[in-house]
């Protein structure tokens, strides 16, 4: 995986010393400090680092799309021509036509109210003197190019009306309209399906042998660099702490940053040989939370008609147990969870959580179980109400509960935060104080202030970085051995469900496929979509992530 | 896979940060979501200005005619510091003339004095400076009682219409369509004929009770918005009633919205009250207001234009002022809002920082710190979030 590209090959950027400062109230703050990088011609350079880290920032500075407060030093040489302090005529020309960015939202990055081929014909008509008609033919071309299904079909038709990995082929398209000799791809995949991801993967690097591009990939995801990347960039703080091959990054990571962050990723079925110490709990007692042939069913709206979210769904968890739920997004698990804890009525069937039945229970009856189920919201952003204290967020179920008062409930809410290691200090603090793993904290010590009996934890690390999920990921498990909650934990990622869970369920389309121990799943998966699912888990290793490719192309013929 | 024996992930935090706390959030580092209102607030130099001088005539209008006001039965009456009341009627000096004079006797004007009639007299010999001041009492009792009417109605109706959706947001809006088709200024001359012999505050009433439509809408389209959000349906688990949800979580969350176009809404009725008032339906004589002066003394225009400046400049002054304040607001609330630089300040900080990196080394700690410091303290800097588990590391509990 070493560049093998010989020493003669073009190299296409060349950055040396690049700093990105942000004015912030009078004073400059630095995102990213003395970079030093160079790319080549079919060579992928991976930034790898935590939000916050400068990753972006500093590519972003190379198109000078940055906003008027950043200010950006050093020098980025394009194909040994200065971009720095280019005018803005100049560099909109380099833009689209010789340098490309792939966003990581494809809903967003795409403009809603035009058609996709319009906005590929636009970016061609921009750049090169071309008739509606010859724009309209190179654009098919293009989306034929990224193996888009049925490109005639696809030009006329608006983001909307395309599937997740479809949207990423259209900006993929737009994006090497131009020939552009460096492609700049931030978290490409980071908003997709894992399925997805390895597909628009595979497109990314079959592109790179056709473009013969540099790319510079921007990541958090190791499994992602691992699958793509030839060279690696580690950056923390806005600094670039460690740089090197992939082979030697993944292997003999030096920086003792690297190291850590290589070791919070996690490995889907590392230690599995340990399976007997976390066999479910005793199956005899009553279970915490049993669906028994549920439906749910999101009632029509205007025209929008009825939508079944899940359909015929058998699901138990037993009390001090952990069940993983996985699935793609909009398969219907976050539905599941959100019935679970009497959010979202269900349609038929029988559901039964805490003891209490309430399939058709109405806002009084749900009362009881406000005490007994907690929920720990997928974001983390939001799910605080950030005009309250965090201490009086922690404190409401108490409160409302009638449990404690006063100085009763300031007590309450201490033990909690300590419960969840915070700094009693932080109860006073607003939410937009606090880092994202730190707000997940307090959702997690406000879903247990009640001591509930069951906790629906919605996809709690989907907004964290690695590291941060690691932390959060051991406090969860730590909380749940010391109070025996059961728990519900869903998540589209495996590598997750694989650390926590006994028990793993894997729902497809609204319908549970499979289920079973965590044993049975990860290693000897039946159902054919569970089988694609692992599959489709890039691997944070190169060499292990190449066999796995080359395996997965083999099995495809 | 790694085989190297990797340390426990959450044990591994000298090297991982939580560096989530990005560099834009340094600006409200430590503070309250009302601190950072407020500090974006005073930085809007229109809006504090105008602050100060609305507080200005406020006080002035109110101090020196006193107040005569009777609701209902309730009736308070005070004097004022003024010589005149606005009923008085002295004799004429010198036609009436304004006494005001603000240019001194070097610059060839008559020196700065008040006089007897600082902003003259009409053809009858009121002094024009109280019933100005009357008319302003007038025009702010209207402006605040229209405030607070508005936007009761407004916010509870438009709350509860985006909160529940369904009929009960059917029945209410359209409810608000009807009030919103009716011309404001038909129901004010009807009503106001009406009830404007009652005085100030029931014409206030009046208009408020015909003015809330516009927040209800966009309080309901606020509130639609934030009931999806997660931290209602976490209320809602909590076991919070839909009226706590709605004034606990969600109204707080609109305040934003709220603020912003109740200010537009005041300056809005002042203008309402002085266009009905004109026309001869608002305020009714013997009381008087801004409107209420200008119409009366429309047809002395070319020969003592005073009266028409005076209760003009008042009235543009207020209804200025309230707008600024209401822009400042909303750039306050707005957490889109960024502070470009100007451009001098921004070469100077340029020049300055550039000299301290390279004083310093290009090291990004040295950097860092320096920015650090220069917060001056306020709450946490980056360095505290390194670790956000202290049970573990044991440095802080």
């Amino acid at each position: 995986m070493t560049p093998t590209a010989p020493a003669d090959v073009e190299t296409v950027l060349e950055v040396a010393d690049l700093g990105v400062d942000f004015w912030v109230d009078g004073e400059y703050y630095p995102a990213a400090v003395g970079l030093t990088y160079s790319v080549r011609r079919g060579e992928v350079l991976a930034i790898v680092g935590e939000s916050g880290s400068g990753k972006s920032s500093s590519s972003m500075a190379l198109l000078g799309l940055l906003p008027p407060t950043a200010r950006v030093t050093g020098s980025i040489q394009l194909l040994e021509r200065e971009l720095a302090g280019l005018g803005a005529n100049e560099l909109r020309k380099v833009r689209g036509s010789e340098i490309a960015v792939i966003f990581q939202e494809p809903m967003t990055a795409l403009n809603p109210v035009y058609t996709v081929g319009f906005q590929i014909v636009e970016t061609l008509r921009t750049h090169f003197d071309l008739t509606p008609a010859q724009a309209k033919e190179r654009s098919i071309e293009l989306l034929d190019k990224v193996d888009m299904p049925d490109p005639g079909t696809a030009f006329h038709k608006y983001p909307h009306q395309l599937s997740g990995g479809q949207r990423q082929r259209a900006m993929i398209a737009q994006a090497i309209s131009c020939d552009p000799v460096l492609l700049i791809a931030d978290e490409p995949t980071t908003a997709l399906d894992v399925t997805v991801q390895a597909e628009i993967l595979e497109l990314l690097r079959s592109l790179r042998t056709r473009l013969d591009s540099a790319i510079v990939l921007i990541t958090h995801d190791m499994g992602v660099v691992a699958d793509l990347a030839d060279s690696i960039m580690v950056m923390k703080d806005g600094e670039a702490v460690e740089q090197g091959t992939a082979l030697d990054i993944f292997q003999k990571p030096q920086h003792p940053y690297t190291q850590s962050l290589l070791a919070s990723v996690p490995h889907l079925g590392v230690n599995l040989t340990e399976e007997g110490s976390r066999a479910g709990t005793t199956r005899t007692a009553e279970p915490v939370l049993s669906f028994q042939s549920v439906s749910i069913e999101y009632p029509k709206r205007g025209r929008v008609p009825a939508f079944l979210a899940a359909d015929e769904i058998n699901l138990e968890v037993f009390p001090g147990e952990i069940v993983g739920l996985v699935g793609e997004s909009g398969s219907g698990k976050t539905t599941l969870g959100r019935a679970a804890v009497g959010l979202l009525p269900i349609k038929q069937g029988r559901l039964v959580s805490a003891g209490l039945d309430i399939s058709t229970a109405n806002a009084r009856d749900l009362r009881p179980l406000r005490r007994k189920a907690g929920i720990v919201f997928q974001d983390p952003g939001s799910s605080l109400n950030p005009r309250m204290p965090i201490g009086e967020s922690i404190g409401e179920p108490l409160y409302l509960a009638g449990e404690a008062k006063g100085s009763e409930l300031d007590a309450r809410v201490e033990d909690l935060l300590d419960s969840v290691e915070l700094p009693r200090s932080y109860r006073n603090r607003y939410p937009h104080e606090l880092s994202g793993g730190q707000r997940q904290r307090v959702g997690i010590a406000r879903a247990l202030a009640l001591t509930p009996e069951l906790l629906v934890a919605d996809e709690p690390t989907s907004a964290l970085d690695v590291s941060v999920q690691a932390r959060f990921l051991d406090l969860l498990q730590e909380l749940q051995q010391r109070l025996q909650f059961a728990c519900l934990f869903i998540s589209h990622d495996l590598a997750v469900v694989d650390i926590l869970a006994h028990r793993i369920a894997v729902m497809h389309r609204g319908r549970l496929v499979e289920q079973g121990s965590r044993d049975q799943i990860l290693r000897n998966p039946q159902d054919p979509y569970t089988q694609r699912l692992i599959a489709a888990v890039p691997l944070p290793d190169p060499v292990a992530q190449r066999e796995r490719r080359e395996q997965r192309a083999a099995t495809k013929d | 896979m790694t085989t190297e024996p990797s340390p426990k992930p959450g044990d591994a935090s000298t090297g991982v940060t939580d560096a989530e706390n990005s560099i834009e959030l340094k600006e409200v580092e430590g503070l309250s979501q009302g601190q950072i209102v407020r500090r974006r607030f005073f930085r809007h130099r229109g809006a504090v200005i105008s602050m100060i001088v609305l507080a200005f005539i406020i006080v002035l209008a109110f101090s020196a005619v006193g107040f005569d006001f009777a609701v209902f039965d309730l009736a308070i009456k005070t004097a004022g510091w003024w010589q005149w009341t606005w009923t008085a009627i002295p004799t004429p000096q010198n036609g009436g003339a304004p006494t005001l004079s603000l240019v001194p006797e070097f610059l060839g004007g008559d020196g700065i004095r008040i006089g007897d009639h600082p902003f003259g007299q009409d053809e009858i010999g009121r002094d024009i400076f109280a019933v100005v001041m009357r008319g302003t009492q007038q025009s702010v009792v209207i402006m605040v009682v229209v405030g607070l009417i508005a936007t009761a109605i407004g916010t509870v109706i438009g709350a509860i219409a985006g909160y529940y959706r369904g009929w009960v947001d059917s029945v209410l809006m359209r409810f608000t369509d009807i009030i919103i088709t009716i011309p404001l200024i038909v129901v004010g001359a009807v009503l106001g004929l009406a009830f404007g012999r009652l005085g100030a505050f029931v014409l206030a009433i009046i208009i408020g009770l015909f003015t809330w439509t516009g927040l209800a809408r966009l309080v309901r389209a606020e509130v639609l918005s934030l009931r999806e959000r997660e931290f209602v349906d976490a209320a809602r688990v909590a076991g919070a009633s839909d009226r706590r949800i709605i004034f606990k979580h969600i109204l707080p969350n609109a305040i934003g919205v709220i603020i912003v176009n109740t200010t537009l809404l005041m300056a809005a009725a002042i203008l309402l009250e002085t266009a009905l008032s004109f026309l001869g339906y608002g305020v009714q004589p013997p009381d008087t207001s801004l409107g209420r002066i200008i119409s009366e003394n429309q047809a002395a225009f070319a020969t003592r234009p005073w009266l028409f400046w005076w209760p003009g400049v008042f009235i543009i002054a207020i209804a200025l002022c309230i707008n600024f304040i209401g822009d400042g607001l909303r750039d306050a609330f707005d957490p889109r809002q960024k502070r470009l630089p100007n451009a001098r300040k921004l070469v100077k900080q340029n020049r300055e920082s550039l000299q301290r990196a390279t004083t310093a080394g290009v090291t990004r700690g040295a950097g860092f710190q320096a920015g650090g410091t220069a917060v001056g303290g306020v709450g946490p800097s980056v360095d505290t979030d390194k670790d956000d588990r202290p049970g573990r590391s044991g440095s802080s509990s």
